[in-house]
């Protein structure tokens, strides 16, 4: 996403229980969190952050259900109306016979519609060109990140004042 | 992490590690210059791979007559080397979605291989019956498409085709689910590379960033893809069992086959996971990532599965004698004592005796033994597939007709041939992204790693509750 450039204030943890117990300390003072970003799924944090639940298992029922009647239909036309053909005495709409490629057709439409619906809402293709705060956090390192760009002078002092208070271990300023 | 952990859980990460630790053991093995043993494996599979290339190329251009099959056996060692792929397959699904749904958090540990392992499989599987076909340039046929010809669609009830839909689907479904799984790692590597790695991982990591609301979408789509796998991997070789059980062919018509298909699959694939791990862990030094209690681990699956082997095999012949049936019993008489009675008997030895051993804790906590049994196990398997096709089609029901089946030397290059593509592919693997799954393994670390050593450690040594 080409969005304009944003000043961050970012702090980085060492450890995911300090990041947990920062975030909820942020929450507790309604400070408008940007992003918090992290080497690994840090579990229990998307309550205190305030995350809804993804919505993207229904859209993989939806995906799939579309996938089922795809596939079902295609076989049951071509075999009843475009082209019936008789085997070893069989009905035309042979419905057990469908089975397999129908539930084959399910999975991979649910498959890849949530895969590629996962990578267009997190803005995220081949040649996306990273907003990266910095490299450690998809080593050892807990960020979370404030958007400071109009930000006035004491706001930037009360934020920094959190993360001396939450004992971060770094805190630096960005572009991205 | 808060969830509870028994005490009594293996530790699955040894020696003192902190998560920088982590990101520096398993991203090296991509950033140095490769081992010897590493340029000695690649060339032999290299080679194997350019005999595979001749053997295609000659059997494209001269036919199908190049193989040893004839009106009697009209299939043998392509198909039996398609299921024995396939089934190799089936291994790493399982172990990243089954057990995954099943929560069972030592397959942290292997699963990005195995799933990697699943991806060459079936693109070695799925090189048999496309050759097989002879006009390879038509291959394109089997798909239904609107075409000139009519239309003219493939037989929707036919197993063959089902096949066809089922193979297609796992291939890019695992392809997907191994691939999300692999962004954020390649992110980890994206973000210590410089230069032209730098680059080019940048644009295989997608932009990833480790955002919190993509990790949790992340994980809702891993959790989903796992969720549809399962009954996928089930049903990929249930249908490969199909192009067998729906025939009329005493000896193939048989409804134990779906499942008697899968464990034996979950078998062989298991069997091959272990050839692979015992190697990779010992090339890469990642001992301590893929322990000891992970080989431990897959030697139960491996007893259990191959001991379902044997129940099914016992189960068979037992069916056959009680139906009364004696086209069904001369069947599994002549599988037993015909003329390939040798591949029965090694079928058994190796399927149904060998795993045994595994019942003792010391032969399943031992490195060699299990490398030994893993290549035992896979030989047999491979004899299981040509017991069922190939001893039941050269007893057919006209005597007459009767024959026997020999490989030619362009058949056994074009087996030999996909082990080289296999080996090719997953050494490269092994070279550009991490083997083990970082964030995966950063994620139990607290809870199943042996001591944490990073802040908030626990202060009694033992990180394990």
């Amino acid at each position: 996403m080409a969005d304009q450039s944003n000043k961050v204030l970012y702090g980085l943890y060492n450890d995911e229980e300090d990041l947990k117990a920062a975030v909820k300390t942020a929450s507790a003072e309604h400070m408008d969190i940007m992003d918090v970003l992290t080497p690994f799924p840090v579990h229990g944090l998307d309550p205190i952050l305030g995350l809804k639940e993804s919505r993207l298992h229904y859209l993989g029922f939806i995906y799939g259900a579309i996938g089922a009647l795809f596939g079902f239909l295609v076989m049951s036309w071509v075999f009843t109306r475009d082209w019936p053909i008789m085997f070893g005495g069989k009905p035309y709409w042979s419905v057990p016979a469908f089975i397999p490629i129908t539930f084959e057709m399910t999975v991979l439409f649910s498959a890849w519609g949530m895969t590629i619906t996962f990578y267009t809402i997190c803005g995220m293709w081949p040649g996306v060109k990273p907003k990266i705060l910095d490299e450690r956090i998809t080593d050892d390192k807990f960020c979370v990140a404030f958007n400071v760009t109009n930000a006035s002078k004491d706001e930037l002092e009360g934020i920094k004042g959190f993360f001396k208070k939450t004992k971060a271990a770094e805190v630096n300023e960005k572009m991205i | 992490m808060s969830q509870a952990v028994a005490p009594v859980r293996h530790i699955l990460i040894e020696g003192n590690k902190s998560y920088h630790n982590i990101t520096e053991d398993l991203v090296s093995p991509t950033e140095k210059a490769p081992s010897r043993e590493w340029i000695i494996a690649f060339s032999l599979s290299a080679a194997f791979l350019a005999l595979y290339v001749f053997c295609v190329t000659w059997t494209i251009w001269k036919g199908i007559g190049e193989w040893g099959l004839n009106r009697t056996i009209n299939w043998a060692w392509d198909i039996t080397n398609f299921v024995w792929w396939i089934g190799i397959g089936h291994a790493g699904t399982l172990i990243s979605a089954i057990l995954l749904l099943f929560r069972q958090r030592w397959r942290t540990g292997v699963n990005r291989a195995a799933e990697a392992m699943t991806i060459f499989a079936v693109i070695c599987a799925g090189q048999f019956p496309l050759i097989h076909m002879g006009r390879l340039w038509l291959a394109f046929f089997i798909f239904p498409f609107p075409n000139s010809r009519g239309p003219l669609w493939p037989n929707f009830n036919s197993p063959l085709l089902w096949d066809v839909f089922a193979i297609s689907t796992y291939f890019s479904v695992s392809l997907l689910f191994w691939y999300t799984g692999l962004v954020p790692d390649l992110a980890t590597v994206r973000d210590r590379a410089k230069g032209f790695r730098k680059k080019m991982y940048t644009i295989f990591s997608f932009g990833w960033t480790g955002s919190a609301k993509h990790w949790q979408r992340w994980e809702s789509l891993s959790l989903i893809l796992a969720g549809i796998s399962t009954p996928l991997v089930l049903s990929v070789h249930t249908i490969v069992s199909f192009d067998f059980a729906t025939s009329v062919i005493p000896g193939w018509h048989t409804t134990i086959f779906p499942p008697y298909f899968v464990a034996g699959a979950v078998f062989s694939g298991f069997a091959m996971v272990q050839t692979l791990m015992v190697i990779t862990r010992k090339v890469l030094n990642l001992k301590e990532y893929i322990t000891i209690n992970h080989i431990e681990s897959m030697n139960k699956v491996i007893v259990l599965t191959g001991t379902i082997v044997g129940v099914a095999y016992l189960t068979e012949l037992f069916i056959a004698w009680y139906s009364g049936y004696i086209y069904e019993q001369f069947a599994f008489y002549n599988r037993v004592f015909g003329i390939y009675w040798w591949s029965y008997f090694g079928m058994m030895f190796c399927n149904v005796v060998s795993p045994q051993v595994f019942w003792s804790r010391k032969i399943r906590r031992s490195v060699w033994w299990t490398f030994f049994l893993s290549i035992v196990i896979n030989i047999g398997m491979w004899f299981e597939r040509f017991v069922i096709i190939a001893t039941t089609l050269a007893r057919d029901y006209l005597p007459s007709s009767w024959s026997y089946y020999r490989p030619t030397m362009i058949e056994i290059g074009l087996f030999t041939g996909t082990l080289g593509l296999f080996f090719f592919c997953y050494l490269i693997f092994t070279r550009v992204a991490p083997v083990v799954a970082i964030a995966e393994v950063k994620s139990i670390l607290k809870v199943a790693g042996n001591q944490f050593i990073g802040k908030n450690a626990n202060k009694n040594g033992n990180g394990n509750h």
